[in-house]
C-alpha cells in the first residue's frame, strides 16, 4: 500500500486535535470534536473544510471550450451566456463515458473562451486525468494539474463575512453573485460549496493554506471535518462520487438529469446510450427517503414499495431534522407506503423529494401530511 | 488517552463489564469505542430476559457515522436495558462507564468474569492496534 498523502493543512489538523482517517489516498481530518457541533456551525454560521485533496485540472489553449463541450454532459456554452457578471463562472456537470455511465462529477469554471478550470474528486484522479489525456486527440489545448493549489471550502451563512477581510485586494465576495468566481494575486473565489448553504470554495496557493486557515479560525470559522462534510452534503439532496453514482449509473438515475443539456445536437460523449434510454424509460430513479422511527438509515439497506424494489445508497442521522435520512435508488412510481429493512426488520420510511435541507431551513415535512 | 478504569474487566471487542454487587453486571463501551464511533445518534437495546451467549450481539450502538454490534462478554439473562439511552443516545460518549452504561445481565457463570481482560491487558490490547 502507498503512503497516505497529506495537505499542506496536515499540521493544522493534527495541532487542533483532528481524528485523521485514510480517504481517497489522503490522510483527512474526519471531526476535531464532535461531528454534529460542526454541522450545525456551518447551518448556523460558518463552517471551514480542507478540501486540498481534490484534484484541481486547467485546460487551456484554443480547442478548449470545444473539448469540454464534447467530454462534458453539460454544456459549457452556458458559462458565455452568464458572462455579463465580468466574473468567472461556474458550471456543475457529469464526465460521461460511451454508455453513459457517470466517470465523474465535477465543477468547471470559465476564465475565458480559451481558458477553464475542473475540480475533479480525489478518489478518481487517476482515472480522470487518463480519460482526460485520451480524449485530447483533435483538440488543441493544454491540461495542467495544479497541484500548487490548496483548497479551503468556507461555508455557512456567516461565511463570506468572515473570509471578505482576509483575502487579497480586489476579491469582492460580499458581491460576488452564487456560482461566479474571483480571482486575485493568485487565489481563485468562487461562489459554490457542497453543502447546501452560502459560501465559497477558495483555491490559493498551498504555502498561504495554514495562515488563512488559522486567520479563519480567529474570525471564529469552526473547522470541520469529512464527517460533517458528509451529513450536510445528504442533506443538501447532492450526491457523492462513488456511492450515490459510479460508471453503472446514468445522470437519469440518480437525480441529475438536470446537469445534461439535452439542447441543440451537441455530440457530447455518452449522449446516444442517454437518448436511449430516455426512449426505454429509466429502470431507476433518485429518492429521498425519511425514516418514520428511530434508527439510522445506511448506505446498502433494502427498499421496498408496491412500486418494487430498491437500495439506499447513502444513509445518515441527518442533525438538522433529529431524524435518519437517506438517498435511494428506487423504481419509478415509487411513493407511499415505503419500507426499508433494517438488520431484517421492516421499517417504514416517506419517500420525499431531496434536497431535506437548504440555506439553513428544513424543505421537507416531517410529519406525514395524509 | 483513553480512559480505562482498574475496577473494570474488558474485551478485544472494547465492551466493558462490572459487577454490582447484586447478583448482576453492568455491561457497555469503552471511551476508546465511544472516542472512535464518535457522536452516537441510536442505540438498539436487547430483550429483557433473553437469554444470551458469551459473544452474541446483543445491543447495536450506531453513531452519525457506522453502526456497531455489540457482544455480550459472558453467557447470562438480560436483566435490565438503560431506558435512558432511548431519547440521549449521547450519554455513551459523555459517560461511557457510568450514565452510559447499556444493559445488566445476571451471568451464567460469575467465574466467567474472571477470564477476562482486566485494565491492563486492555490497555495493551489498544498499544497493539496502534502499531
Amino acid at each position: 500500500m502507498s503512503e497516505l498523502k497529506r495537505t499542506p493543512l496536515h499540521a493544522a489538523h493534527l495541532n487542533a486535535g483532528a481524528r485523521m482517517a485514510p480517504f481517497a489516498g489522503w490522510r483527512m481530518p474526519v471531526a476535531y470534536g464532535s461531528q454534529i457541533d460542526e454541522h450545525h456551525a456551518v447551518r448556523r454560521a460558518a463552517g471551514m473544510f480542507d478540501v486540498s485533496h481534490m484534484t484541481i485540472v486547467d485546460a487551456a489553449g484554443p480547442g478548449a471550450k470545444a473539448y469540454l463541450q464534447r467530454i462534458l454532459a453539460n454544456d459549457v456554452a452556458r458559462l458565455d451566456r452568464r458572462r455579463g457578471s465580468a466574473h468567472c463562472t461556474a458550471l456543475y456537470s457529469c464526465m460521461l463515458d460511451e454508455r453513459g455511465g457517470i466517470l465523474d462529477d465535477l465543477i468547471v469554471y470559465r476564465f475565458a473562451d480559451d481558458s477553464y478550470r475542473l475540480i475533479v474528486n480525489a478518489g478518481t484522479r487517476d482515472k480522470d486525468l487518463a480519460w482526460l489525456e485520451d480524449q485530447l486527440a483533435g483538440f488543441d489545448l493544454d491540461l495542467t494539474e495544479r497541484k500548487d493549489l490548496a483548497m479551503i471550502a468556507v461555508q455557512g451563512p456567516e461565511a463570506r463575512r468572515a473570509v471578505a477581510p482576509l483575502v487579497p485586494n480586489g476579491a469582492d465576495v460580499g458581491a460576488l453573485p452564487p456560482f461566479t468566481a474571483a480571482g486575485a494575486g493568485g487565489w481563485l473565489l468562487a461562489r459554490t460549496g457542497y453543502t447546501g448553504e452560502d459560501g465559497l470554495e477558495i483555491m490559493l496557493p498551498e504555502q498561504r493554506a495554514e495562515s488563512f486557515w488559522e486567520a479563519l479560525r480567529e474570525h471564529g470559522v469552526v473547522p470541520c471535518g469529512l464527517g460533517a462534510r458528509d451529513t450536510l452534503r445528504l442533506e443538501a439532496g447532492m450526491n457523492l462520487y462513488g456511492q450515490d453514482m459510479d460508471e453503472s449509473v446514468t445522470p437519469l438515475e440518480c437525480g441529475l438529469k438536470w446537469t445534461v443539456d439535452f439542447g441543440g445536437d451537441r455530440a457530447f460523449t455518452g449522449r446516444p446510450a442517454l437518448e436511449e434510454r430516455l426512449r426505454a424509460g429509466a429502470l431507476r430513479v433518485q429518492a429521498g427517503l425519511i425514516l418514520e422511527g428511530r434508527g439510522v438509515l445506511r448506505s446498502g439497506y433494502p427498499v421496498a414499495s408496491p412500486a418494487g424494489e430498491g437500495v439506499v445508497t447513502s444513509g445518515t442521522f441527518s442533525p438538522t431534522l433529529g431524524r435518519a435520512i437517506a438517498l435511494a435508488r428506487v423504481p419509478p412510481g415509487t411513493g407511499n407506503p415505503c419500507h426499508v429493512f433494517i438488520r431484517g426488520r421492516k421499517l417504514p420510511v416517506r419517500v420525499v423529494k431531496p434536497p431535506f435541507v437548504r440555506n439553513g431551513s428544513i424543505l421537507v415535512d416531517l410529519e406525514p401530511t395524509d | 488517552m483513553s480512559d480505562i478504569p482498574e475496577n473494570l474487566k474488558y474485551t478485544r471487542d472494547h465492551e466493558w463489564i462490572a459487577e454490582t454487587g447484586d447478583g448482576t453486571a453492568a455491561v457497555g463501551i469503552t471511551d476508546h469505542a465511544q472516542e472512535a464511533l464518535g457522536d452516537l445518534v441510536f442505540v438498539e437495546l436487547p430483550e429483557m430476559h433473553r437469554d444470551v451467549e458469551t459473544g452474541d450481539v446483543c445491543a447495536v450502538v450506531e453513531s452519525v457515522k457506522a453502526a456497531s454490534d455489540v457482544y455480550s462478554p459472558v453467557a447470562g439473562n438480560i436483566s435490565e436495558v438503560n431506558l435512558a439511552l432511548d431519547d440521549s443516545p449521547e450519554l455513551v460518549n459523555a459517560d461511557p462507564y457510568g450514565e452510559g452504561w447499556l444493559f445488566r445481565l445476571t451471568p451464567a457463570s460469575p467465574a466467567d468474569l474472571e477470564e477476562l481482560l482486566d485494565a491492563q491487558a486492555y490497555q495493551r490490547v489498544l498499544a497493539e492496534m496502534d502499531e
